[in-house]
């Protein structure tokens, strides 16, 4: 039980070390995904034109939905305010990505909706689970990463992105 | 001790190493231990090690067009249910790799996929315990705008025994993909868009079999076809694979074949979508001897939708067949405007989804026993039989009542044949049908309560198709019968949850398995980490808790993960 307990302790430590590393300097790494439409982009470019939300997500799960379509109400509002644009990344594989375009339109969604049908981006983005958010500013730098929704997270993003206008 | 300070001092490293302008490391962390006690009436045992640990992370390093990757993995043991293809500790994938807008290689190990997957899809899920990556060459060109070309060269993951345990077969692909319309200037702004693609893959297996001479190269080939215009899509591929005698089809020298087609409308406000499949034969392995998610090449997509919801998704899932099926999917979702009568202040969504899956059709061979051709029945794309293995109706209705408050209304009736499927005991087919109510509600201060109610009435079809209760006397019923689930989630803040989970085997025909399963979950997220301890009784399948969906087997006792993506 000792032994247990340290090998938690170390554990934690080691966690923790990489919580304070966690999305400093780090750039979007190259991964070619294709839209919904067929049309190939390479993830490196996503933030040439502004600052950039990527949330990993899929259709088959629920806490992404509600994350997505909490953030669909205001997003017009923040495209105004922060000239932002949100990248939902869907990690459906083969047998569920058909149901990718019909789940967007069907919710009107106005987002870019990429498909990593094999995870490709999700691996180099080092995503364990959906969904996991993270804030690009416009140099290609991810300054917020989450891997959570809580209804009141999309709060916490906004302040994000107020942070990230003044500097 | 001295362990505990080599690790630590590792972490600072990685720490100090990742401030310096040498590229981009990133990478995540998965940690899962599990302290299970022995619970007979719901058929969990303890292991005989009593604590289990499955772990594993990944570093990916990348700077200017030079990347390299690895992964380090211990199952020591692996955790309850998860596949013995599992154990031990070690390096379970490596590569390094070079790119610029020309060529990509990749020497080590890497995941691919041919069009939809039918000739060719190297995949991993870590969570299911699925992964048959190849490890050996991949090279990607990009001749011409529009033009991808892919070949792919190596031994397959079999297993993980303290590192990559490799299948003895070799496998050989290679993949064409061209965009018209970027191909040709001229058609770039057509509203019409054709993609078009093709792909070969060859296994090569020596002959081992005592009895039979086998096929030692045995290959899968397709083409494919994407078109657009405006709101449409169609989409189709079909494949085609040589004589492959395998533990999966029994042997046989049939040739195979595997066609999927997907036709789409969507505008705003409304997707459609209609998929047909029809599989013969078509299981590719590395390996013909193995089965289960073993040494597989190729992909056959399931059709049909990947439920959330606890009882629907645990209890009666279905898995495509790999030497048969005839499969069709259709489903639609509909947002009724905001503003509108039924749409409210925020409009009302409606989803509507059915599947289902049949026996092909297959005409004997008389002679089989006696010619020398091995092939034991002929059949075509969607000649389908009127057995049937999987029928599921499904709606859902969301709503959006206020600033904080919403609903979500669910209806599931599904039909499984236990007979090909076999998630139970019980023959024939059994008819489920499920009742959900989801409800969310904010709170001023931030925080957040959600509630899942959840009813599922299952009945056993006998071979007169009468319905009859699995808790009518002498019906010799050998499944749980009827289960409800409510669950309760409390959000405290953007760090901290807790959820409240009891899943009740309340129409069980034998009274003493009437079984409650309390679970309970508490969580702490900050940025990029997790931290999840979960205590109490849990029923196989895909789990949703906390914001976060994964699969996780049956069980009895102590949970904790810790994830972290860096």
């Amino acid at each position: 039980m000792k032994k247990l307990a340290l090998a938690l302790a170390a554990f934690g430590l080691f966690a923790v070390s990489f919580a304070q590393d966690s999305g400093k300097d780090k750039q979007i790494p190259g991964v070619q995904l294709k839209d919904m439409s067929g049309k190939t982009i390479n993830t490196a470019e996503l933030a040439a034109n502004g600052p950039v939300i990527i949330s990993f997500w899929a259709t088959w799960c629920s806490p992404c939905k509600r994350e997505l379509n909490t953030i669909h109400e205001v997003y017009t509002d923040w495209q105004e305010e922060f000239g932002v644009t949100l990248v939902a990344v869907s990690i459906d594989d083969e047998k569920t990505k058909n149901s990718v375009p019909v789940y967007v339109n069907g919710r009107a969604w106005e987002y870019v909706v990429l498909m990593d049908t094999n995870s490709d981006f999700r691996r180099a983005m080092g995503v364990n689970n959906v969904p996991h958010t993270f804030l690009v500013n416009k140099d290609g730098v991810i300054v917020y990463s989450h891997n959570n929704y809580a209804p009141g997270d999309e709060e916490l993003l906004y302040q994000e992105l107020v942070n990230l206008s003044k500097k | 001790m001295k362990r505990i300070v080599a690790i630590i001092a590792a972490a600072a490293g990685f720490t100090a190493y990742g401030q310096l302008e040498r590229g981009n490391f990133t990478g995540n962390i998965e940690s899962t231990f599990q302290y299970l006690n022995e619970d007979s009436l719901i058929g969990a045992t303890q292991p005989a090690s009593k604590g289990l640990l499955n772990s594993y992370m990944n570093v990916y390093y990348t700077h200017g067009n030079f990347r390299g990757g690895l992964r380090f993995e211990s199952y020591l043991p692996r955790i309850q249910g998860y596949p013995t293809e599992f154990e031990g500790t070690g390096l379970g994938m490596r590569y390094v790799g070079y790119g610029n807008k020309f060529i990509d290689v990749t020497a080590g190990n890497f995941y691919e996929q041919f069009g939809s997957g039918l000739t060719l899809r190297a995949y991993e899920d870590r969570a299911l315990g699925y992964d048959n990556m190849l490890d050996g060459l991949r090279v990607k060109l990009t001749p011409y705008r529009g033009i991808v070309l892919k070949g792919v060269y190596g031994l397959q993951r079999l297993a993980f025994r303290g590192g990559i345990s490799h299948g003895s077969g070799i496998v050989r692909g290679g993949d064409a993909e061209i965009n018209i319309n970027q191909l040709f200037k001229g058609l770039q702004e057509k509203e019409l868009n054709v993609v078009v693609g093709g792909s070969f893959v060859s296994k090569f297996q020596e002959d081992n079999d005592d009895l039979l001479v086998v096929p030692q190269n045995v290959a899968t080939y397709g083409g494919r076809i994407g078109l657009r215009y405006k709101g449409f899509t169609l989409d189709g591929e079909y494949a085609v694979k040589g004589q492959d005698p395998s533990q999966d089809n029994g042997y046989i020298y049939n040739t195979g074949f595997a066609t999927v087609i997907n036709a789409g409308y969507s505008r705003k406000g409304l997707g459609i979508l209609f998929s047909a499949k029809s599989v013969d034969n078509m299981s590719y392995r590395s390996d013909r001897t193995k089965v289960m998610q073993v040494g597989l090449i190729n992909y056959l997509p399931a059709m049909n939708r990947t439920h959330t919801y606890n009882l629907v998704s645990s209890l009666y899932p279905y898995a495509t067949q790999p030497t048969g099926e005839v499969a069709f999917q259709g489903e639609v979702v509909y947002t009724i405007p905001k503003g509108t009568k039924l749409g409210g202040k925020y409009g009302t969504t409606i989803n509507l989804n059915a599947s289902t899956a049949y026996r092909p059709k297959r005409t004997p061979n008389p002679t089989y026993s006696t010619d020398s051709t091995g092939i034991l029945y002929s059949t075509k794309p969607f000649a389908m039989s009127d057995s049937l293995y999987w029928l599921d109706i499904n709606a859902s209705i969301s709503k959006k009542f206020t600033r904080n408050f919403n609903a979500i209304l669910s209806y599931y009736h599904i039909v499984l044949n236990n007979n090909i499927a076999a998630v139970t005991k019980q023959p024939g087919n059994i008819a489920s049908n499920t009742i959900v109510l989801e409800l969310g509600y904010k709170f001023k201060n931030r925080s957040s309560l959600r509630t899942e109610m959840q009813v599922m009435f299952v009945n056993r079809i006998d071979s007169l198709d009468n319905r009859v209760k699995f808790n009518t006397p002498g019906s010799r019923a050998t499944d749980n019968g009827d289960w409800a689930t409510l669950m309760i989630e409390y959000t405290i803040n953007s760090n901290w949850m807790v959820s409240v989970m009891d899943q009740y085997n309340f129409g069980n025909y034998d009274k003493a398995k009437r079984a409650h399963h309390p679970y309970i979950t508490v969580g702490y997220i900050t940025g990029a980490t997790r931290v999840m301890a979960s205590y109490g009784r849990q029923r196989a399948g895909m789990f949703c808790v906390g914001g976060v969906c994964r699969f996780v087997p049956a069980s009895n006792g102590l949970t904790l993960t810790v994830t972290h993506s860096f």
